[in-house]
């Protein structure tokens, strides 16, 4: 009773902050954003497009993942024109949710969406794309899930350990105003007038094979052709690339292609280590790279990389995409049981963020994160060991922890495994 | 403090003597690798380097875009469109030409005309390109010194389907050309898959390695990534003996790549520690 009452204080208590920050600044508000379309006023045919922004680093064009909490670990956003590659988890549970966020962020943001699927029909895909938490009902509805998940420390001064306070949260509540990045319900799927209202193409595989195959001296796989082509169509027809002057409004393509790599996408490097079409995946990536880079576009792959024999495949794969990000859920490993992980569901690993127009690149400073599926939205969190809640801990039960705290290592070096060496 | 400093400027220069003509002879080939890190900085600086020192740079980037390569340039001081237009830099960008040869099929055959084959045996279009691009005419004999062969990098050439030995050979009549020919240099990136145990890709790098002159190795730190220390430089000198500088000689630093340059120190030299 005691936690609700609190928590219901607490709630309550950044309602009456946020409306008496309106009620002062309403005209701070207001002036924002010809402020900024002003100073921008060289990006202003940039600025144009809804749900972007030019990144503070480099200029470029960046679109939100559909997850605010990713866009701030790849350092703003993904760029447009840019690959981002999800490495499925082992049982395929959560990387889809990444690839629905992608495409429900576009929907919302008003973006042409491109799906492509060789498993589900792309309708389908749409249909069941997570509901977007938008201005009023959001801020309830997030409180309501922080609150039934953890205790509302956040709104609570702290009087020990103040220095915590100043520390960067990896997930902060959703910002009604902000147009780039939303939050969604994963609980409720996206209104069906949002998904009528949209412009969408759908490329599924089985209804794209034809039966005349005309297989030209070509080594690229049937169906990676038939994508590529595809792609290549929509972006010369919509005009998404600049060479052609757009008529209308110019707009992003997002475009999804779903467990590309995947034996149903006909490509054999899933079934045996020494393939004679070894070269296909990597191929396609090369020349949607091309495509996306010469285009107002950005793609997500999702890519079940567990399954593929040859590791010097994927090694390859990672070289040709821009951002990679790895997923790797606990279920069925022995992560699951172990008392360390008892907070999370899965890691999530940052394996290459890209330097674009830069020699650098924005890594974050925190390598070991953690994601978790709340009963509504999935959150990215820093990974961090649970309190020692018990009096007298069995010293039995410490060394297990420490013991996959070691374990843990490989997962928090970026460039190497945690040997014992030291290198300064 | 100031001890520091001059130690990470000689640190720099011994990099860039590396490159700089008077006391590196023409017709070398340095090979840059990277391992667990990405070794992209060692290209903009030879890039940039070679540009600013008058050379003629045939420039094949099989990884970025043109823009990518001129706004990092511009950072490090020099103008790839302006060196373009003058001559100076030819400038083969692999992804667009992807594009076109995928979809707008042309008569002529195209440098990266393999894409489209399904059985690929040589690089030869690839070598009558670069070998097209620094040919020496009179008047740029007088403008640009030597020309150089730069490559972004060898390892995509394996992902699309060529065999290493295809690369080999590739280099090797390039060097017969750039090296010998023209007293040229070639600087080409290759990754290191390190335990991805990718066989081609070992087998190219090797085969580079015996014959490179020069190899600057851009490695990860093995315990994990720092803020302060992004990786460390091997530099290892082979090939026939010079007079001035010694031989066989490797060389380790580590470096922190800035906004506009890269510092290097040596080992356990990072301002971090000290």
């Amino acid at each position: 009773m005691a936690a609700a009452a609190t928590c219901g204080t607490g709630t309550g208590s950044t309602g009456s902050v946020v409306a008496a920050a309106s009620k002062n600044n309403v005209t701070s508000f207001q002036r924002r954003g010809p402020r900024v379309s002003g100073t921008d006023s060289g990006c202003s045919r940039l600025l144009s497009i809804a749900g972007t922004r030019p990144s503070v680093r480099n200029g470029q064009l960046l679109v939100s993942t559909g997850l605010p909490a990713l866009d701030q670990l790849l350092g703003g956003g993904l760029a447009v024109g840019t690959v981002l590659l999800i490495e499925e988890d082992k049982y395929n549970i959560y990387s889809p949710l990444l690839f629905k966020y992608f495409l429900a962020e576009g929907i919302v943001s008003g973006h042409t969406l491109l799906v492509a699927s060789a498993k589900e029909d792309p309708a389908d895909i749409l249909q069941e794309l997570p509901a977007p938490l938008l201005d009023d009902n959001c801020k309830k509805d997030f409180d309501e899930d922080v609150c039934n998940h953890e205790t509302p420390e956040s709104n609570i001064k702290m009087k020990i350990a103040w220095r915590y306070q100043l520390l960067p949260k990896m997930e902060a509540g959703p910002v009604s105003s902000s147009r780039f990045g939303h939050y969604y319900d994963v609980s409720k799927r996206i209104p069906q007038e949002l998904i009528e209202a949209s412009k969408w193409h759908g490329f599924f595989l089985p209804e794209k094979i034809s039966s005349t195959l005309n297989v030209e001296s070509c080594s690229l796989t049937h169906g990676y052709l038939k994508l590529l082509q595809f792609i290549q169509n929509i972006i010369y027809e919509e005009g998404f690339d600049g060479s052609n002057p757009q008529k209308k409004q110019k707009n992003i393509l997002r475009i999804g292609i779903q467990s590309l790599g995947s034996p149903l996408w006909g490509d054999d490097i899933c079934c045996t280590e020494n393939s004679d079409n070894s070269h296909g995946l990597t191929k396609f990536l090369f020349v949607l790279r091309g495509l996306l880079r010469a285009s107002l576009s950005a793609c997500i792959i999702t890519m079940p990389t567990h399954l593929i024999q040859n590791k010097a495949i994927i090694a390859r794969v990672r070289n040709l995409s821009d951002i990679v990000v790895g997923l790797e859920s606990f279920i069925g490993s022995e992560k699951e049981t172990n008392p360390l992980y008892k907070d999370f569901h899965g890691l999530i690993h940052i394996r290459q963020i890209p330097r674009l127009n830069n020699l650098i690149c924005d890594v974050s400073d925190v390598k070991d994160l953690a994601f978790k599926l709340k009963r509504k939205l999935f959150t990215i969190e820093r990974l961090h060991l649970p309190p020692d809640l018990s009096d007298t801990v069995s010293r039995s039960s410490k060394q297990d922890l420490a013991e996959s705290a070691k374990l843990l290592g490989p997962g928090c070096g970026m460039m190497a495994g945690g040997k014992k060496h030291l290198d300064f | 403090m100031s001890r520091l400093l001059a130690r990470k400027r000689s640190a720099g220069r011994s990099e860039r003597c590396c490159s700089s003509s008077s006391s590196w002879p023409p017709g070398k080939l340095t090979l840059l690798c990277d391992a667990k890190t990405d070794g992209s900085f060692l290209v903009h600086h030879f890039l940039s380097f070679y540009l600013k020192a008058d050379y003629k740079v045939c420039f094949v980037a099989l990884i970025q875009s043109f823009s990518h390569y001129n706004i990092v340039g511009q950072k490090l001081g020099v103008s790839l469109t302006a060196a373009r237009e003058r001559g100076q830099l030819v400038f083969l960008e692999g992804l667009k030409s992807a594009v076109d040869i995928f979809f707008r099929p042309q008569e002529e055959p195209h440098p990266l005309q393999f894409l489209r084959e399904a059985n690929t045996r040589n690089l030869q279009p690839l070598y009558e390109f670069v070998r097209e691009a620094l040919k020496p005419t009179d008047e740029e004999e007088a403008a640009c010194r030597c020309p150089v062969l730069l490559v972004d990098d060898l390892s995509v050439l394996l992902s699309l389907g060529l065999g290493a030995v295809a690369v080999l050979d590739f280099i090797h009549y390039c060097r017969a050309t750039v090296c010998w020919e023209r007293k040229g240099n070639i600087v080409a990136l290759v990754h290191d898959s390190g335990d991805a145990e990718d066989e081609e890709n070992d087998i190219l790098l090797n085969g580079l390695s015996h014959q490179s002159h020069l190899i600057l190795r851009a490695e990860g730190l093995a315990t994990g990534f720092c803020k302060d220390v992004h990786g460390q430089l091997k530099i290892l000198w082979r090939g026939p003996s010079q007079p001035t500088a010694p031989r066989d000689r490797s060389l380790t630093y580590q470096y922190k790549i800035q906004d506009k340059s890269v510092s290097f120190f040596a080992k356990g030299m990072s301002p971090a520690v000290l």
